[in-house]
């Protein structure tokens, strides 16, 4: 009975054999994908075991930290401070609905797993220090962000403010907003809140600075007259624009384009048109130009792209179109759509004597251990006008300001340049219009501010509805923030 | 074997009782369990546990006893048996008492049923039950072949226990549980044991009829029916198994430990062919009209289907095991570092592998692994060395259904065959489980005590002595 028997041992070894390879197949060959499927819990696990690091403004401050829950598989819940203020900039990060924005696209550096903390992981490993996140510090000034949020109150809206100079982002605020801390967690309680969020009519999970694309309406005359100039179209800006009035769109036999009330727009110079919003005036600076130098100018202003700041912004469009819709598009109506952001981008550049830089929120990443690991570098994204054309489109939008629409975004002590715009929408104007202001501010010492508003949807009767009335206050709010807190 | 070397364990004269050998490989038996313990208890909450000690000193005891009544009533017996059962035993034990640590397993227990009970204490007494029957194996079992006299009572004692759990309610879609009152026993597990014997003894008898007189058909010899009979209802009693109780693992585990004893008593290839043509027929059709045993399949075929489609059971399980594994990845978490409680109710029984994949890691794994194949291994062994064949039998037979159970279970929770329900010898939480195996090693070290044990030196004959020379 032996030869059997020694037949059966080889069977049994060839079993255990089978095992080895197989364990060694799971927990060698397929131990990385295995470890990291979406379907591991412990990759979330993991995620929330430690503090996450935090994200900082005004160089300093949390605007985030962690807290401790008592149960659960995640030891670590985020906690956002004023979260409805700070929510279009930070994200969110919830153990049951993931990330979005800042949280997410900066959780390497959060978590602690980025590579670039490689270094200060093989140092605490060896020094026996608790895990923890790095920082990431924003370009976010606090004082601008709530004058914008309480300026839009309970009206729908939003605010971008740029430094000119640099790019970076002031203030990004975002009406109706919501708290990120109410879902953070994994309850039942956090999967209600999360559920009413995502029911809201009222959107208030969606970005609107970032991510809501607008028609701009007058203010998009802006990057009209900057393409005319810019073109040799007109080069005095006092000079007679040899405008008729009315003025019809071309290859149309209906009503002639109308201006906002009866204002001398016939033979307006362009600082004029700017300074009373003149409609004729620009629908027919943009027909003269026609679709493809507009889309030029409005290219190099950043339209129909998508901007990483490093957070994503939709693309604002500037149509490819037929010439009366191009007339009207280049008075920001039509298919033209832009976010505040891109229109905060235009003020910017105008601001920025012509050069338009790349809007950013990251100053800085830092190690758990404060080291920076990252600093940004201001960059330039394109050079839409030339200094001289952008001080002459400076001096128009200070005009506007002084004795204009955009009365209501002085501030003392400082030069505002400003173009209002109130945005018709819905079928044939059937909705109640969007205000919007875009402006700039400078002061003997620098510290300039670029701000684009928009009120989306106030409870103002809809005669009332104009961006010089509702939305330049707001404006004049954030530049007046950002001076003070400089100086 | 020609060449006999100084390994074998065959009986040469004067082997060496090794009984020393044991001791020492005990003490580190039960040092690496002990050291396990503190290691977990580090690791969860940065103390020393308190288990450690009752734990350690239970380990102590029921090693020492074991090994003393072993020293005493069965010197020659093989050394590494006992040791390697305690390893495991040991090492189980930390496994059950640190998922007993898992908080998300006591909620969860807490929201099925109200509260939460430890594992650790029960296992650590079925331990004590396993091995006091070890003890009484080895004290009254003076000789395994007294056990051929209970061939046939064997086999009805086999059938009544594999028959028993039809009447018993389903557990987790099985049919292997027959209650009485607070106690739960899993008939399996004791049948294994029982039909290893009633087959040492059937086959003994009969294996030269099966062998020998048959007729050859295409190649193969096929036997007499009358003898041919007791294997028919063997098939279909497992095929019974099979569907009645939906338990895939025990059907498996009869029916592969048959079809090797089959071939070990008749040394012919041809019941392998049988025996495989039957199981894969057999197969089919169950896996075909059984849903229990079709989802089992599914869930192998694509562990991680589920997430996309409809939540089954069987399915999050086997992909949750899976991932411990890989996440366990080479040397693993570290005990009481993982995650492997996410499997959740069967954790720490069916699936306490992957607690070992994930905490120890493809290290641990393959240390594990290789316990359960030395165990086997010696097992075959000894029935090497048997000089009896009903001895040789129930050796293979003993070793083979070890080793059968180690593959289903093993290969089950690492998605390398469909997942069965049985339990992992030794290592998973289940009174039935321990004490057989327990009484499964009891009888293989009372086999190869017999088989090593020296030849008795012949009767002195006067015929032999010295003439005695009368001197003037």
């Amino acid at each position: 009975m032996n030869k059997p028997l020694r037949r059966i041992a080889i069977f049994c070894g060839i079993l255990v054999l089978a095992l080895l390879v197989r364990t060694n197949y799971l927990q060698y060959v397929k131990a990385d994908e295995l470890s990291t499927r979406d379907e591991n819990r412990r990759v979330r696990i993991e995620r929330y075991a430690h503090e996450r690091g935090n994200i900082i403004v005004d160089g300093g401050k949390s605007v985030t930290g962690s807290v401790e829950t008592k149960s659960g598989d995640f030891k670590y819940k985020r906690v956002w401070e004023n979260g409805p203020l700070w929510a279009p900039v930070t994200g969110y990060s919830s153990q049951a609905f993931g990330a979005t924005q800042l949280e997410s696209i900066e959780d390497g550096i959060l978590t602690g797993n980025d590579d670039q903390l490689f270094f200060d992981r093989t140092m605490s490993m060896f020094t026996g220090d608790k895990k923890q996140g790095g920082n990431v510090v924003t370009t976010l000034n606090s004082a601008a962000q709530k004058a914008a949020f309480e300026g839009l109150g309970n009206k729908k809206g939003a605010v971008a403010a740029l430094d000119p100079k640099t790019g970076a982002i002031l203030a990004l605020a975002s009406t109706p907003s919501y708290d990120p801390s109410t879902f953070a967690g994994n309850s039942d309680k956090d999967s209600e809140a999360w559920q009413k969020l995502q029911k809201d009519k009222d959107k208030p999970m969606l970005n609107r600075a970032l991510r809501e694309t607008y028609p701009p309406g007058s203010t998009f005359k802006v990057v009209t007259a900057a393409a005319a100039l810019e073109n040799g179209l007109y080069t005095d800006i006092d000079a007679d624009t040899k405008s008729p009035l009315p003025w019809r769109l071309p290859l149309t036999t209906g009503k002639p384009l109308a201006n906002e009330g009866n204002i001398p727009c016939e033979n307006a110079s362009l600082r004029e048109a700017l300074r009373m919003s003149c409609n004729t005036v620009f629908g027919k600076i943009s027909d003269d130009l026609g679709n493809q130098k507009m889309i030029d100018e409005a290219d190099k202003f950043g339209f129909n792209k998508e901007i990483f700041s490093p957070v994503r912004s939709a693309a604002s469009i500037y149509p490819k179109d037929n010439r009366p819709q191009n007339a009207m598009a280049g008075i920001g109506q039509a298919s033209n759509r832009a976010t505040p952001l891109q229109m905060a981008m235009v003020a910017a550049a105008v601001a920025n004597d012509g050069k338009l830089m790349q809007p950013y929120m990251v100053a800085k990443r830092q190690s758990p251990g404060l080291d920076d690991i990252y600093t940004h570098e201001p960059e330039q994204l394109s050079q839409p006008l030339s200094g001289e054309n952008a001080q002459k489109l400076q001096q128009m939008m200070e005009t506007v300001v002084s004795s204009g629409t955009g009365t209501n975004a002085k501030v003392p002590g400082a030069t505002v340049g400003g173009k209002t715009g109130t945005a018709q929408h819905g079928l044939n104007n059937s909705e109640k219009p969007y205000a919007w202001f875009i402006s700039y501010a400078k002061t003997d010492s620098g510290s300039p501010v670029a701000v684009a508003v928009v009120v989306e949807d106030s409870k103002a009767l809809r005669d009332n509805i104009s961006g010089g009335g509702l939305a330049a206050p707001i404006a004049q709010a954030v530049m007046k923030a950002v001076i003070d807190s400089e100086k | 074997m020609s060449v006999v070397t100084n390994t074998t364990t065959i009986g040469a004269i004067d082997a060496p009782s090794r009984r020393n050998t044991e001791l020492m490989m005990m003490v580190f038996a039960i040092a690496i369990s002990v050291f396990a313990y503190a290691n977990v208890g580090l690791a969860i909450d940065g103390s020393l546990p308190s288990g450690m000690f009752g734990y350690g000193l239970g380990l102590v005891l029921l090693g020492g006893v074991a090994h003393l009544v072993v020293r005493k009533f069965a010197p020659y017996a093989d050394p590494l048996l006992l040791p390697l059962a305690t390893l495991l035993n040991g090492l189980g034990l930390v496994l059950i008492w640190r998922l007993d640590q898992s908080q998300r397993l006591i909620d969860r227990a807490e929201g099925a049923w109200g509260k939460f009970t430890p594992d650790a204490p029960k296992q650590l007494m079925y331990s004590a039950v396993g091995v006091a029957l070890l003890v009484a194996v080895l004290i009254i079992l003076k000789d395994h072949r007294i056990l051929q006299r209970y061939t046939y009572i064997s086999m009805v004692a086999a059938l009544v226990l594999l028959v028993l759990p039809m009447f018993f309610p389903a557990v987790n879609g099985a049919k292997i549980w027959v209650s009485l009152g607070p106690f739960s026993i899993q008939p399996g597990e004791f049948a294994k044991i029982i039909i290893a014997i009633f087959f040492s003894g059937y086959l003994m008898v009969k294996r030269d009829a099966l062998a020998l007189a048959s007729r050859r058909f295409m190649g193969l010899y096929l036997p007499r029916g009358r003898d041919l009979g007791p294997i028919l209802v063997i098939w279909a009693l497992s095929i019974l198994i099979l569907v009645f109780e939906t338990d895939l693992g025990t059907s498996l585990l009869f029916f592969g430990l048959f079809v090797i004893m089959l071939y070990v008593a008749t040394e012919r290839t041809s019941w392998i062919v049988f025996g495989l043509l039957m199981s894969a027929a057999g197969a089919v059709g169950v896996a075909t009209f059984e849903p229990h045993v079709q989802s089992r399949v599914t869930a192998w075929q694509d562990p991680f289907a589920c997430y996309s489609t409809d939540v089954s059971g069987a399915c999050e399980q086997i992909s949750n095991a899976i991932m411990s594994f890989g996440s366990g990845g080479t040397l693993g978490t570290g005990w009481g570092q993982g995650h492997s409680d996410l499997i959740g109710f069967a954790a720490n029984a069916d699936f306490i592998l992957s607690t070992v994949g994930e905490e120890l890691g493809l290290a641990g794994m393959m240390a594990v692994l290789l316990i359960y194949g030395l165990i086997v291994e010696r097992g075959v062994r000894t029935a090497l060395a048997a000089r009896d064949p009903f001895g040789k039998l129930l050796a293979i037979g003993l070793s083979g259904a070890f080793a059968i159970q180690v593959f289903v279970v093993a290969g089950g929770v690492m998605g390398l065959i469909p997942l069965t329900g049985m339990t992992m010898p030794f290592l998973a939480a289940g009174g039935s489980s321990v004490i057989a195996n327990w009484a499964l090693i009891g009888i293989l070290i009372r086999i190869s005590d017999t088989a090593r044990r020296p030849a008795p030196t012949p009767a002195p004959s006067s015929d032999a002595e010295m003439t005695q020379v009368v001197r003037p």
